[in-house]
Protein backbone atom coordinates (compact mmCIF):
# COMPACT_ATOMS: atom_id res chain seq x y z
CA UNK A 1 0.00 0.00 0.00
CA UNK A 2 1.18 3.61 -0.68
CA UNK A 3 2.12 5.86 2.12
CA UNK A 4 -1.09 7.64 3.02
CA UNK A 5 0.64 10.82 4.57
CA UNK A 6 2.47 13.61 3.61
CA UNK A 7 6.25 13.32 4.81
CA UNK A 8 5.71 17.35 5.78
CA UNK A 9 3.19 16.65 7.67
CA UNK A 10 4.88 13.65 9.59
CA UNK A 11 8.51 15.63 9.90
CA UNK A 12 6.15 17.86 12.30
CA UNK A 13 6.47 16.82 15.91
CA UNK A 14 3.40 16.64 18.24
CA UNK A 15 4.12 19.29 20.98
CA UNK A 16 6.16 18.29 23.59
CA UNK A 17 3.58 19.79 26.11
CA UNK A 18 1.29 17.05 25.21
CA UNK A 19 3.64 13.78 26.91
CA UNK A 20 3.27 14.81 30.41
CA UNK A 21 -0.61 15.43 30.79
CA UNK A 22 -0.60 12.05 28.95
CA UNK A 23 1.55 10.31 31.95
CA UNK A 24 -0.69 12.74 34.53
CA UNK A 25 -3.95 10.97 32.74
CA UNK A 26 -2.96 7.52 34.72
CA UNK A 27 -2.38 9.43 38.02
CA UNK A 28 -4.79 10.62 40.87
CA UNK A 29 -4.70 13.68 42.69
CA UNK A 30 -2.19 15.36 39.95
CA UNK A 31 -1.92 19.25 40.48
CA UNK A 32 -1.61 20.79 37.08
CA UNK A 33 0.39 24.59 36.53
CA UNK A 34 1.23 23.27 32.81
CA UNK A 35 -2.04 24.60 31.34
CA UNK A 36 -1.88 28.09 29.38
CA UNK A 37 -5.38 28.53 29.81
CA UNK A 38 -7.66 31.06 32.12
CA UNK A 39 -9.35 29.37 34.87
CA UNK A 40 -11.69 32.18 34.87
CA UNK A 41 -15.25 31.00 32.95
CA UNK A 42 -16.18 33.48 29.97
CA UNK A 43 -18.00 36.53 32.27
CA UNK A 44 -21.43 35.50 32.26
CA UNK A 45 -23.21 39.11 30.61
CA UNK A 46 -20.70 37.65 27.84
CA UNK A 47 -22.10 34.33 27.54
CA UNK A 48 -25.42 35.45 27.83
CA UNK A 49 -24.70 37.74 24.59
CA UNK A 50 -24.37 34.16 23.02
CA UNK A 51 -27.15 32.29 24.20
CA UNK A 52 -29.18 35.54 23.07
CA UNK A 53 -28.21 35.06 20.01
CA UNK A 54 -29.01 31.61 19.76
CA UNK A 55 -32.39 32.52 20.84
CA UNK A 56 -32.58 34.78 18.34
CA UNK A 57 -32.22 32.18 15.86
CA UNK A 58 -28.58 34.31 14.62
CA UNK A 59 -27.42 30.19 13.16
CA UNK A 60 -25.72 31.41 9.83
CA UNK A 61 -22.84 32.30 8.87
CA UNK A 62 -21.73 35.83 8.95
CA UNK A 63 -19.37 37.91 5.96
CA UNK A 64 -16.22 36.11 5.36
CA UNK A 65 -14.69 39.08 7.28
CA UNK A 66 -16.65 38.76 10.51
CA UNK A 67 -19.54 40.33 11.53
CA UNK A 68 -19.28 44.31 10.93
CA UNK A 69 -20.90 45.37 14.17
CA UNK A 70 -17.71 43.00 15.48
CA UNK A 71 -15.06 45.00 13.71
CA UNK A 72 -16.25 48.13 14.39
CA UNK A 73 -16.61 47.53 18.20
CA UNK A 74 -12.30 45.93 17.80
CA UNK A 75 -11.79 48.94 15.72
CA UNK A 76 -12.65 51.56 18.55
CA UNK A 77 -10.91 48.87 20.77
CA UNK A 78 -7.77 49.17 19.68
CA UNK A 79 -7.87 52.55 19.56
CA UNK A 80 -8.91 53.22 22.71
CA UNK A 81 -6.38 50.85 24.23
CA UNK A 82 -3.16 51.05 22.32
CA UNK A 83 -3.98 53.38 19.86
CA UNK A 84 -3.65 52.02 16.76
CA UNK A 85 -6.22 52.64 13.75
CA UNK A 86 -7.43 50.34 11.58
CA UNK A 87 -10.35 50.59 8.79
CA UNK A 88 -12.79 47.76 10.48
CA UNK A 89 -13.65 47.15 6.69
CA UNK A 90 -10.37 46.80 4.82
CA UNK A 91 -7.86 45.79 7.43
CA UNK A 92 -9.31 43.65 9.69
CA UNK A 93 -11.17 39.76 9.86
CA UNK A 94 -12.65 37.84 12.24
CA UNK A 95 -10.29 33.94 12.73
CA UNK A 96 -10.86 31.05 14.51
CA UNK A 97 -8.79 31.95 17.49
CA UNK A 98 -5.63 33.42 17.49
CA UNK A 99 -3.88 30.69 15.76
CA UNK A 100 -5.83 30.55 12.77
CA UNK A 101 -4.59 33.74 12.24
CA UNK A 102 -1.25 32.95 12.53
CA UNK A 103 -1.51 30.00 10.18
CA UNK A 104 -2.63 32.51 7.53
CA UNK A 105 -0.59 35.15 7.82
CA UNK A 106 2.30 32.67 7.53
CA UNK A 107 0.72 31.04 4.29
CA UNK A 108 -0.40 34.60 2.60
CA UNK A 109 3.02 36.09 3.14
CA UNK A 110 5.93 33.48 2.48
CA UNK A 111 7.06 31.56 -0.51
CA UNK A 112 9.50 28.40 -0.69
CA UNK A 113 12.96 29.66 0.74
CA UNK A 114 11.87 33.08 2.39
CA UNK A 115 13.12 33.06 6.26
CA UNK A 116 10.82 33.44 9.08
CA UNK A 117 12.78 34.81 12.16
CA UNK A 118 11.14 33.12 15.46
CA UNK A 119 12.47 34.26 18.77
CA UNK A 120 12.32 31.29 21.40
CA UNK A 121 11.47 30.03 23.67
CA UNK A 122 8.01 31.12 22.11
CA UNK A 123 4.42 29.57 21.68
CA UNK A 124 5.06 26.14 20.28
CA UNK A 125 2.22 26.77 16.74
CA UNK A 126 4.98 29.37 14.89
CA UNK A 127 7.70 27.20 13.82
CA UNK A 128 5.49 24.24 12.54
CA UNK A 129 3.29 27.10 10.75
CA UNK A 130 6.20 28.43 9.14
CA UNK A 131 6.93 24.91 7.61
CA UNK A 132 3.30 24.53 6.80
CA UNK A 133 3.69 27.47 4.81
CA UNK A 134 6.56 26.42 2.86
CA UNK A 135 8.87 28.61 4.49
CA UNK A 136 12.07 28.41 6.43
CA UNK A 137 11.94 28.99 10.25
CA UNK A 138 14.99 30.93 11.83
CA UNK A 139 15.60 30.58 15.49
CA UNK A 140 16.71 33.78 17.49
CA UNK A 141 18.03 32.30 21.03
CA UNK A 142 16.52 34.79 23.50
CA UNK A 143 18.36 34.95 26.71
CA UNK A 144 17.27 35.41 30.31
CA UNK A 145 20.12 37.89 30.94
CA UNK A 146 17.81 40.18 28.49
CA UNK A 147 14.92 39.03 30.87
CA UNK A 148 13.96 37.07 27.43
CA UNK A 149 13.73 40.42 25.16
CA UNK A 150 14.28 40.51 21.84
CA UNK A 151 16.84 42.92 21.05
CA UNK A 152 18.21 44.77 18.00
CA UNK A 153 21.42 43.73 18.25
CA UNK A 154 19.90 39.90 17.90
CA UNK A 155 17.48 40.69 15.14
CA UNK A 156 20.41 42.18 13.24
CA UNK A 157 22.54 38.96 13.69
CA UNK A 158 19.85 36.76 12.74
CA UNK A 159 18.86 38.65 9.02
CA UNK A 160 19.94 37.39 6.16
CA UNK A 161 19.28 38.21 2.36
CA UNK A 162 16.16 35.33 2.49
CA UNK A 163 14.66 37.00 5.76
CA UNK A 164 11.18 38.24 5.06
CA UNK A 165 9.16 38.15 8.44
CA UNK A 166 9.56 38.26 11.93
CA UNK A 167 7.60 36.98 14.43
CA UNK A 168 7.43 39.21 17.50
CA UNK A 169 5.77 36.84 20.45
CA UNK A 170 4.85 39.77 23.42
CA UNK A 171 3.94 39.24 26.27
CA UNK A 172 5.53 35.68 25.34
CA UNK A 173 4.09 32.60 26.53
CA UNK A 174 6.17 31.13 28.27
CA UNK A 175 8.55 33.60 29.13
CA UNK A 176 6.23 35.86 30.70
CA UNK A 177 8.51 38.48 29.15
CA UNK A 178 7.08 41.78 27.53
CA UNK A 179 8.74 44.42 25.26
CA UNK A 180 8.40 48.19 26.18
CA UNK A 181 8.56 51.09 23.85
CA UNK A 182 12.07 51.51 23.96
CA UNK A 183 12.86 47.97 23.16
CA UNK A 184 10.38 48.03 20.27
CA UNK A 185 11.08 51.64 18.84
CA UNK A 186 14.61 49.82 18.13
CA UNK A 187 13.41 46.40 16.79
CA UNK A 188 11.59 48.45 14.45
CA UNK A 189 14.58 50.81 13.21
CA UNK A 190 16.25 47.15 12.15
CA UNK A 191 12.48 45.96 10.85
CA UNK A 192 12.33 49.19 8.27
CA UNK A 193 16.28 49.56 7.49
CA UNK A 194 16.11 45.35 6.06
CA UNK A 195 12.67 46.21 4.70
CA UNK A 196 11.26 43.27 7.35
CA UNK A 197 7.52 42.19 8.03
CA UNK A 198 6.44 41.60 11.43
CA UNK A 199 3.81 39.30 12.61
CA UNK A 200 3.01 40.22 15.99
CA UNK A 201 1.28 38.05 18.34
CA UNK A 202 -0.30 40.42 21.05
CA UNK A 203 -2.68 37.99 22.32
CA UNK A 204 -1.84 38.62 26.06
CA UNK A 205 -1.24 42.12 25.03
CA UNK A 206 -4.33 43.00 28.37
CA UNK A 207 -2.09 40.75 30.62
CA UNK A 208 0.68 43.25 31.09
CA UNK A 209 1.76 44.28 34.11
CA UNK A 210 4.50 46.89 34.15
CA UNK A 211 2.94 49.01 32.00
CA UNK A 212 0.28 49.14 29.39
CA UNK A 213 1.22 47.06 26.63
CA UNK A 214 2.51 48.89 23.30
CA UNK A 215 1.58 47.24 19.63
CA UNK A 216 4.44 47.93 17.10
CA UNK A 217 1.80 48.43 14.45
CA UNK A 218 1.51 51.83 16.31
CA UNK A 219 5.16 52.93 15.76
CA UNK A 220 5.87 55.37 12.85
CA UNK A 221 6.02 53.71 9.93
CA UNK A 222 5.09 49.97 11.58
CA UNK A 223 1.35 49.58 10.03
CA UNK A 224 2.25 49.10 6.88
CA UNK A 225 4.33 45.96 7.72
CA UNK A 226 2.76 44.22 10.42
CA UNK A 227 0.24 41.97 10.81
CA UNK A 228 -1.09 42.15 14.02
CA UNK A 229 -2.91 39.58 15.94
CA UNK A 230 -4.95 39.54 18.98
CA UNK A 231 -8.22 37.57 20.45
CA UNK A 232 -10.41 36.61 22.80
CA UNK A 233 -9.29 33.63 24.49
CA UNK A 234 -6.75 35.00 26.70
CA UNK A 235 -8.19 38.69 27.45
CA UNK A 236 -11.79 37.76 27.90
CA UNK A 237 -11.17 33.90 29.41
CA UNK A 238 -12.99 32.55 25.73
CA UNK A 239 -10.70 29.74 24.38
CA UNK A 240 -13.41 27.11 23.98
CA UNK A 241 -15.38 30.14 21.38
CA UNK A 242 -12.63 30.01 19.21
CA UNK A 243 -12.45 33.65 18.24
CA UNK A 244 -9.52 35.96 17.21
CA UNK A 245 -8.79 38.59 14.61
CA UNK A 246 -5.94 39.89 12.67
CA UNK A 247 -5.44 43.57 11.25
CA UNK A 248 -3.36 44.13 8.65
CA UNK A 249 -2.22 46.65 5.67
CA UNK A 250 -5.18 45.78 2.98
CA UNK A 251 -2.87 43.61 0.45
CA UNK A 252 -1.79 41.20 3.04
CA UNK A 253 -5.30 41.17 4.42
CA UNK A 254 -6.78 39.94 1.42
CA UNK A 255 -4.70 37.26 0.45
CA UNK A 256 -5.44 35.93 4.28
CA UNK A 257 -9.11 36.66 3.72
CA UNK A 258 -8.91 34.56 0.43
CA UNK A 259 -7.50 31.61 2.25
CA UNK A 260 -10.07 32.51 5.30
CA UNK A 261 -12.75 31.88 2.57
CA UNK A 262 -11.37 28.35 1.21
CA UNK A 263 -10.25 27.12 4.72
CA UNK A 264 -12.80 27.80 6.87
CA UNK A 265 -15.96 30.35 5.53
CA UNK A 266 -16.46 32.62 8.66
CA UNK A 267 -15.39 32.15 12.60
CA UNK A 268 -18.35 30.97 14.40
CA UNK A 269 -21.60 33.42 14.58
CA UNK A 270 -22.75 32.45 18.72
CA UNK A 271 -19.01 33.44 19.29
CA UNK A 272 -19.13 37.23 17.39
CA UNK A 273 -22.22 37.64 18.91
CA UNK A 274 -21.05 36.94 22.57
CA UNK A 275 -17.40 39.11 21.70
CA UNK A 276 -19.07 42.14 20.89
CA UNK A 277 -20.26 42.08 24.12
CA UNK A 278 -17.28 41.36 25.02
CA UNK A 279 -15.49 44.47 23.68
CA UNK A 280 -18.17 46.72 24.17
CA UNK A 281 -18.71 46.17 27.42
CA UNK A 282 -15.64 44.06 29.07
CA UNK A 283 -13.04 46.67 30.05
CA UNK A 284 -13.49 46.06 33.62
CA UNK A 285 -13.73 42.27 33.23
CA UNK A 286 -10.52 42.16 31.95
CA UNK A 287 -9.21 44.68 34.47
CA UNK A 288 -10.63 42.53 37.02
CA UNK A 289 -8.68 39.14 35.94
CA UNK A 290 -5.57 41.29 35.46
CA UNK A 291 -5.48 42.21 39.09
CA UNK A 292 -6.56 38.20 40.41
CA UNK A 293 -3.47 37.33 37.77
CA UNK A 294 -1.01 39.99 39.20
CA UNK A 295 -2.07 39.13 42.61
CA UNK A 296 -0.75 35.14 41.88
CA UNK A 297 2.33 35.90 40.15
CA UNK A 298 3.69 37.86 43.30
CA UNK A 299 2.61 35.00 45.49
CA UNK A 300 4.48 32.67 42.98
CA UNK A 301 7.45 34.74 42.88
CA UNK A 302 7.54 35.28 46.53
CA UNK A 303 7.36 31.57 47.07
CA UNK A 304 10.56 31.26 44.33
CA UNK A 305 12.44 33.21 46.41
CA UNK A 306 11.58 31.74 49.52
CA UNK A 307 12.56 28.63 48.06
CA UNK A 308 15.65 29.93 46.49
CA UNK A 309 14.81 29.06 42.87
CA UNK A 310 15.73 31.61 40.58
CA UNK A 311 13.72 33.68 38.30
CA UNK A 312 13.60 36.84 36.28
CA UNK A 313 10.71 39.12 37.01
CA UNK A 314 7.87 38.20 34.35
CA UNK A 315 5.24 41.24 33.67
CA UNK A 316 3.26 39.51 31.07
CA UNK A 317 0.94 36.39 30.36
CA UNK A 318 0.29 34.50 32.75
CA UNK A 319 3.43 32.32 33.06
CA UNK A 320 6.48 32.49 34.77
CA UNK A 321 9.98 30.94 34.00
CA UNK A 322 12.21 29.66 36.13
CA UNK A 323 15.66 28.11 36.12
CA UNK A 324 16.11 24.91 37.19
CA UNK A 325 20.13 24.71 36.14
CA UNK A 326 21.39 24.64 39.45
CA UNK A 327 20.10 21.26 39.91
CA UNK A 328 22.33 19.78 36.71
CA UNK A 329 19.22 17.47 34.91
CA UNK A 330 17.57 18.65 32.12
CA UNK A 331 14.16 20.40 32.35
CA UNK A 332 12.41 16.88 31.00
CA UNK A 333 14.06 14.85 33.37
CA UNK A 334 13.27 17.61 36.56
CA UNK A 335 9.13 17.94 35.11
CA UNK A 336 8.87 14.14 34.32
CA UNK A 337 10.26 13.60 37.86
CA UNK A 338 8.38 15.91 39.62
CA UNK A 339 5.36 14.44 38.28
CA UNK A 340 6.18 11.10 39.42
CA UNK A 341 7.39 11.56 42.69
CA UNK A 342 5.15 15.30 43.82
CA UNK A 343 2.03 14.82 41.42
CA UNK A 344 2.56 18.04 40.03
CA UNK A 345 2.38 19.46 36.32
CA UNK A 346 4.80 21.59 35.11
CA UNK A 347 5.67 21.70 31.25
CA UNK A 348 9.90 21.76 30.26
CA UNK A 349 11.08 25.10 28.84
CA UNK A 350 12.53 23.09 26.48
CA UNK A 351 8.66 22.25 25.03
CA UNK A 352 8.82 26.09 23.73
CA UNK A 353 12.64 25.63 22.44
CA UNK A 354 15.97 24.07 23.01
CA UNK A 355 17.35 27.03 24.32
CA UNK A 356 14.55 26.55 27.18
CA UNK A 357 16.67 24.07 28.22
CA UNK A 358 17.14 24.87 32.00
CA UNK A 359 14.10 26.28 32.29
CA UNK A 360 9.94 25.53 33.49
CA UNK A 361 6.95 26.83 32.66
CA UNK A 362 4.77 27.23 35.30
CA UNK A 363 1.41 29.06 34.59
CA UNK A 364 -0.53 30.43 37.23
CA UNK A 365 -4.06 30.45 35.77
CA UNK A 366 -4.50 28.21 38.21
CA UNK A 367 -6.40 29.13 41.71
CA UNK A 368 -4.42 30.88 44.96
CA UNK A 369 -4.91 27.32 46.67
CA UNK A 370 -4.18 25.22 43.91
CA UNK A 371 -0.70 27.39 43.47
CA UNK A 372 -0.21 27.09 47.12
CA UNK A 373 -0.33 23.33 47.19
CA UNK A 374 1.54 22.87 44.15
CA UNK A 375 4.33 25.11 45.81
CA UNK A 376 4.10 23.36 48.77
CA UNK A 377 5.28 20.23 46.63
CA UNK A 378 7.72 22.07 44.52
CA UNK A 379 9.52 23.41 47.53
CA UNK A 380 9.91 19.88 48.75
CA UNK A 381 11.10 17.97 45.65
CA UNK A 382 13.87 21.01 44.93
CA UNK A 383 14.90 20.63 48.70
CA UNK A 384 15.12 17.08 48.64
CA UNK A 385 16.90 17.81 45.05
CA UNK A 386 19.03 19.75 46.64
CA UNK A 387 19.99 16.98 49.54
CA UNK A 388 20.38 14.34 46.74
CA UNK A 389 23.26 16.23 45.06
CA UNK A 390 25.47 17.19 48.49
CA UNK B 1 -6.28 48.92 49.57
CA UNK B 2 -9.19 48.56 51.97
CA UNK B 3 -11.74 47.88 49.00
CA UNK B 4 -9.12 45.15 47.94
CA UNK B 5 -8.37 43.33 51.05
CA UNK B 6 -12.58 43.30 51.52
CA UNK B 7 -13.15 41.87 48.02
CA UNK B 8 -9.98 39.21 48.58
CA UNK B 9 -11.16 38.02 51.44
CA UNK B 10 -15.09 38.40 50.99
CA UNK B 11 -14.38 35.19 48.77
CA UNK B 12 -11.25 33.20 50.80
CA UNK B 13 -11.40 34.72 54.17
CA UNK B 14 -8.93 31.42 55.40
CA UNK B 15 -5.91 33.40 53.87
CA UNK B 16 -3.42 34.36 55.80
CA UNK B 17 -2.03 37.55 56.55
CA UNK B 18 1.03 36.91 54.93
CA UNK B 19 -0.39 35.90 51.92
CA UNK B 20 -2.91 38.45 51.67
CA UNK B 21 -0.08 40.78 51.91
CA UNK B 22 1.94 39.54 48.76
CA UNK B 23 -1.39 38.85 46.85
CA UNK B 24 -1.72 42.47 47.03
CA UNK B 25 1.67 43.61 46.76
CA UNK B 26 1.58 45.72 50.00
CA UNK B 27 3.77 45.29 53.53
CA UNK B 28 1.83 42.64 55.98
CA UNK B 29 1.64 45.14 58.90
CA UNK B 30 -0.32 47.64 56.13
CA UNK B 31 -2.89 44.82 55.77
CA UNK B 32 -2.85 43.64 59.29
CA UNK B 33 -3.21 47.38 60.38
CA UNK B 34 -6.00 47.57 58.01
CA UNK B 35 -7.91 44.35 58.74
CA UNK B 36 -7.84 45.68 62.56
CA UNK B 37 -9.20 48.86 61.76
CA UNK B 38 -11.99 47.27 59.84
CA UNK B 39 -12.93 45.13 62.51
CA UNK B 40 -12.95 48.19 64.95
CA UNK B 41 -14.84 49.80 63.06
CA UNK B 42 -17.08 46.85 62.48
CA UNK B 43 -16.92 46.98 58.55
CA UNK B 44 -15.06 43.39 59.25
CA UNK B 45 -18.18 41.66 61.03
CA UNK B 46 -17.19 38.42 61.30
CA UNK B 47 -15.91 35.53 59.30
CA UNK B 48 -17.50 32.62 58.34
CA UNK B 49 -17.31 29.35 56.35
CA UNK B 50 -20.14 28.02 54.03
CA UNK B 51 -21.13 24.54 54.08
CA UNK B 52 -23.39 22.24 52.70
CA UNK B 53 -25.23 20.30 55.50
CA UNK B 54 -27.01 18.30 53.46
CA UNK B 55 -23.62 16.24 52.80
CA UNK B 56 -23.70 15.72 56.37
CA UNK B 57 -25.88 13.50 59.12
CA UNK B 58 -26.74 16.50 60.78
CA UNK B 59 -30.47 17.45 60.40
CA UNK B 60 -31.48 21.08 60.22
CA UNK B 61 -34.27 22.99 58.97
CA UNK B 62 -34.25 26.78 57.67
CA UNK B 63 -37.48 28.94 57.65
CA UNK B 64 -37.77 31.90 56.05
CA UNK B 65 -40.32 33.81 57.90
CA UNK B 66 -42.37 37.01 56.44
CA UNK B 67 -43.82 39.07 59.61
CA UNK B 68 -45.47 42.15 59.87
CA UNK B 69 -45.75 44.33 62.16
CA UNK B 70 -46.95 47.91 63.95
CA UNK B 71 -44.08 49.69 64.17
CA UNK B 72 -43.42 51.69 67.82
CA UNK B 73 -43.46 55.24 68.92
CA UNK B 74 -40.18 56.81 68.60
CA UNK B 75 -38.39 53.94 67.64
CA UNK B 76 -39.97 52.72 64.39
CA UNK B 77 -39.45 48.95 63.66
CA UNK B 78 -36.05 49.21 65.70
CA UNK B 79 -37.28 47.97 68.87
CA UNK B 80 -39.46 44.53 67.35
CA UNK B 81 -36.38 43.66 65.33
CA UNK B 82 -33.97 44.02 68.30
CA UNK B 83 -36.72 41.50 70.25
CA UNK B 84 -36.53 39.28 67.28
CA UNK B 85 -32.69 38.82 66.67
CA UNK B 86 -31.82 38.13 70.02
CA UNK B 87 -33.27 35.05 69.95
CA UNK B 88 -30.77 32.63 69.20
CA UNK B 89 -32.26 30.58 66.79
CA UNK B 90 -32.81 32.96 64.66
CA UNK B 91 -29.84 34.08 61.56
CA UNK B 92 -30.93 37.07 60.16
CA UNK B 93 -33.65 39.60 60.36
CA UNK B 94 -33.89 42.24 57.25
CA UNK B 95 -36.33 45.02 56.99
CA UNK B 96 -38.03 44.68 53.88
CA UNK B 97 -40.34 46.74 51.70
CA UNK B 98 -43.00 45.65 50.07
CA UNK B 99 -46.04 43.40 51.37
CA UNK B 100 -44.45 42.87 55.09
CA UNK B 101 -42.08 44.17 57.34
CA UNK B 102 -39.38 41.78 58.26
CA UNK B 103 -37.49 39.03 56.93
CA UNK B 104 -36.23 36.56 59.51
CA UNK B 105 -34.38 33.81 58.89
CA UNK B 106 -34.72 31.00 61.28
CA UNK B 107 -32.37 27.40 61.74
CA UNK B 108 -34.03 25.00 63.87
CA UNK B 109 -33.24 21.51 64.16
CA UNK B 110 -36.60 19.93 63.74
CA UNK B 111 -39.87 21.46 61.96
CA UNK B 112 -41.55 21.38 65.21
CA UNK B 113 -38.62 23.41 66.31
CA UNK B 114 -39.09 26.19 64.23
CA UNK B 115 -42.90 25.61 64.64
CA UNK B 116 -43.19 26.22 67.97
CA UNK B 117 -40.74 29.17 67.98
CA UNK B 118 -43.31 30.49 65.48
CA UNK B 119 -46.17 30.08 67.61
CA UNK B 120 -45.04 30.38 71.03
CA UNK B 121 -42.26 33.22 70.65
CA UNK B 122 -42.55 35.41 67.42
CA UNK B 123 -46.79 35.11 67.04
CA UNK B 124 -47.03 36.21 70.39
CA UNK B 125 -45.08 39.93 70.63
CA UNK B 126 -47.21 42.14 70.57
CA UNK B 127 -46.65 44.37 67.72
CA UNK B 128 -46.25 41.24 65.62
CA UNK B 129 -49.56 41.38 63.26
CA UNK B 130 -48.67 38.06 61.45
CA UNK B 131 -46.16 35.52 60.47
CA UNK B 132 -46.18 33.62 56.95
CA UNK B 133 -43.54 30.51 57.62
CA UNK B 134 -41.70 29.36 54.05
CA UNK B 135 -39.32 26.27 54.51
CA UNK B 136 -36.49 26.13 52.43
CA UNK B 137 -36.47 22.70 50.53
CA UNK B 138 -33.22 23.28 48.74
CA UNK B 139 -29.97 25.21 48.66
CA UNK B 140 -29.23 26.02 45.34
CA UNK B 141 -26.65 29.44 45.51
CA UNK B 142 -25.93 30.96 48.91
CA UNK B 143 -23.19 33.57 49.72
CA UNK B 144 -22.69 34.30 45.84
CA UNK B 145 -21.17 30.60 45.83
CA UNK B 146 -23.65 27.63 43.81
CA UNK B 147 -23.96 24.71 46.17
CA UNK B 148 -22.71 22.24 44.08
CA UNK B 149 -20.18 19.90 43.44
CA UNK B 150 -16.93 21.49 41.97
CA UNK B 151 -16.68 20.90 38.51
CA UNK B 152 -13.67 19.13 36.90
CA UNK B 153 -10.87 21.10 35.40
CA UNK B 154 -10.98 20.31 31.92
CA UNK B 155 -8.19 22.27 30.94
CA UNK B 156 -6.08 19.49 31.44
CA UNK B 157 -7.03 17.89 27.77
CA UNK B 158 -5.84 21.00 25.89
CA UNK B 159 -2.14 21.05 25.36
CA UNK B 160 -0.66 24.28 24.18
C1 LIG C 1 1.18 33.19 22.29
C2 LIG C 1 -0.08 32.56 21.85
N1 LIG C 1 -0.60 32.88 20.67
C3 LIG C 1 -1.74 32.34 20.22
C4 LIG C 1 -2.44 31.41 20.97
C5 LIG C 1 -3.69 30.84 20.38
O1 LIG C 1 -4.83 31.28 21.00
P1 LIG C 1 -6.28 31.16 20.37
O2 LIG C 1 -6.20 30.39 19.11
O3 LIG C 1 -7.11 30.46 21.41
O4 LIG C 1 -6.74 32.57 20.14
C6 LIG C 1 -1.94 31.03 22.22
C7 LIG C 1 -2.63 30.03 23.04
O5 LIG C 1 -2.09 29.46 23.97
C8 LIG C 1 -0.74 31.63 22.68
O6 LIG C 1 -0.21 31.31 23.87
Amino acid sequence: MRNPLSERIVDIPFSGIRKFFDIAAEMTDVISLGVGEPDFDTPWHIRDEGIYSLERGKTAYTSNAGLKELKIEIAKYLERRFQVSYDYNTEMMVTVGGSEAIDMAMRAMLDPGDEVLIPQPSYVSYVPCATLANGTPVIINLKEENEFRLTAEELEAAITPKTKLLVLPFPNNPTGAIMERKDLEAIAEVVKKHDLYVLSDEIYAELSYLEDHVTIASLPGMKERTVLINGFSKSYSMTGWRLGYACAPKIILEQMLKIHQYAIMCAPSTSQYAAVEAVRNGDHDVAAMREEYDGRRRYLMHRFQEMGLQCFEPYGAFYAFPSIQEFGITSDEFATRFLKEKKVVVVPGTAFGECGEGFLRISYAYSLDKLKVALDRMEEFVTELRAQKK
Amino acid sequence: MREKILTFIEKNSRVDLKELAIVLGVDEATVANEMAAMEEEHIICGYHTLIDWEKTSIEKVNALIEVRVTPQRGRGFDSVAERIYNYPEVNAVYLISGGYDLLVTLEGKTLREVAQFVSDKLSTLDPVLSTKTNFILKKYKDHGTIIAEPEEDERMLVTL
